[in-house]
């Protein structure tokens, strides 16, 4: 298979970056879309240029490393995969994909499609938790009754693996995807109740002071979401947010 | 208003609350509109109750303007600020591959709604005021219907009027849904609410774009 590969290059995150074409020949429909672009880089380096910087970990759609915008979607156009989980046959011989990085100003561009997500960390560290003592005798959580359905809509939550993607997919990109996922995974449990009223305001708050944008509920968010994390835990997190502060 | 609603998810709610309330406050303009239609001395009287009742005028009026005032102006604030969150922006976005245009334009469709609004203000609150007290005329209880049907004599603001409302209902289209996902409401009613607010952003909009075209191909012969 024959590609025209249009790459955005930036040297770093103060510079100007563009895109760049590069032709490429002999893709296999059976490679993931991450071993094209290695297959890209080989060439590169054997030509004595710089390889394009992208993020990869896992390779089979747990991490949440890699990111990347194709043709205007972030993962690509199949849904409910990450794109390590895109396989080149998705595409036709002598396609032009476009390859951005995801953009929002609350990640900021490293090198080329690499952007710093930590801004997520930051949100998880300001309430994503439960506080409980480990020092030996930590109660089963297994011993806690808990209804099944309240569980399995915990799991799907707790099932979002902080790609980013619904920053990438929102004309606003607001992060509110993720955050209500983060919240909702606790909000369900009984041990998550204790801290409620404290860990959505705090990670409202921390989500707003990394400057993600608001969310107008267009729904990008659920379709690009490799993990298929639904806009009812935004929903959940408006209304534990308000009962929050109702409390003050 | 940036203490009225400070962070990301309090804006929401309010864009929503102000929002229902101008929703709820439609469904009594469209039907003092309709009366128009069917019986001129109803639409007189309601009117004229409308326009001369104190509670209306000074109590309700006022809540009415501050909520189009709140709406808007958060609704700019909220579009500013979801700019900032992507200075830079994608080379391609397919935005439509996951999100309707509608959802996707709100500030655009929004927009046009309030130019028309600065319209319908310039045409009926400030010729009220200018009449009531400015000129101090007489109350007049009987001069409703023939203004209004006059106003939509030209053309051209009958044009405008109906391509404001076919915005307005691609604009009620996804707010009046969003909402009540923005108060936290979605649960097994969503689907029928969903239904609900549809129906609403295509029927109350088509009867005013009726009563517009109705007064402009029926104007009183003297
Ligand atoms: S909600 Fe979905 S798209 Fe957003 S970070 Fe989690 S897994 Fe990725
Ligand atoms: S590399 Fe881990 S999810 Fe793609």
């Amino acid at each position: 298979m024959k590609l025209l590969l249009k790459i955005w290059r930036q040297k770093d995150g103060s510079s100007k970056g563009k895109l760049v074409d590069y032709p490429i020949d002999g893709i296999e429909g059976d490679m993931s879309f991450l071993e094209m672009l290695d297959v890209l880089n080989q060439e590169l380096i054997e030509k004595g240029d710089e390889p394009v910087v992208f993020d990869h970990d896992c390779r089979e759609g747990i991490c949440g490393s890699c990111s990347l915008m194709i043709n205007g979607e972030p993962h690509g156009p199949d849904r409910l995969i990450t794109t390590c989980q895109l396989h080149m046959r998705r595409f036709n011989d002598g396609d032009t994909i476009v390859i951005e990085p995801f953009r929002a100003t609350a990640f900021p561009i490293i090198r080329d499609l690499m952007v710093d997500r930590t801004a997520f960390d930051r949100i998880q560290q300001a309430g994503g938790y439960i506080s409980v003592n480990t020092s030996g005798n930590t109660v089963d959580a297994n011993a806690i009754p808990i209804e099944k359905a309240k569980a399995d809509e915990s799991f799907e939550a707790a099932s979002c693996i902080g790609c980013g993607a619904c920053v990438a997919a929102c004309k606003n990109a607001s992060a509110m995807l993720f955050t209500s996922a983060k919240v909702s995974q606790f909000a369900l449990l009984p041990q998550g109740k204790v801290e409620a009223t404290d860990r959505v305001q705090n990670m409202v708050r921390q989500m707003d002071l990394e400057g993600f944008g608001n969310c107008t509920n267009t729904g990008a968010c659920e379709v690009e979401c490799p993990k298929g994390i639904s806009l009812e835990n935004i929903a959940r997190m408006n209304r534990e947010y308000l009962m929050a502060t109702a409390k003050g | 208003m940036s203490g009225l609603a400070k962070t990301s998810v309090a804006r929401k709610v309010v864009m929503a609350l102000s929002g229902l309330f101008l929703v709820l406050f439609l469904i009594l303009h469209v039907t003092i509109n309709l009366t128009s239609v069917i019986s001129p001395d109803t639409f007189n009287t309601m009117s004229h109750f409308m326009g001369y009742n104190p509670v209306v005028q000074f109590l309700m009026q006022p809540i009415l303007i501050a909520g189009v005032i709140v709406h808007f102006v958060m609704g700019i604030v909220l579009e500013i600020q979801n700019r900032k969150a992507r200075a830079v922006r994608y080379v391609k976005f397919a935005g439509g591959a996951s999100a309707p245009w509608v959802s996707r334009n709100m500030i655009i469709t929004g927009l046009v709604v309030l130019a028309f609004l600065g319209l319908h203000f310039y045409d009926f609150w400030l010729h009220e005021m200018n009449y009531k007290f400015v000129q101090a005329n007489p109350e007049d209880p009987t001069r409703y219907y023939a203004e209004t049907v006059e106003k939509f004599a030209p053309i051209w603001r009958t044009v405008i009027y109906v391509i404001s409302f076919v915005l307005l209902s691609l604009h009620l289209w996804h707010g009046f849904a969003s909402s009540f996902q923005s108060m936290g409401i979605n649960n097994k009613y969503s689907s029928g609410i969903r239904s609900f607010t549809r129906l609403y952003a295509i029927v109350v909009p088509l009867i005013f774009i009726f009563i517009a075209l109705y007064h402009h191909l029926n104007p009183i012969t003297h």
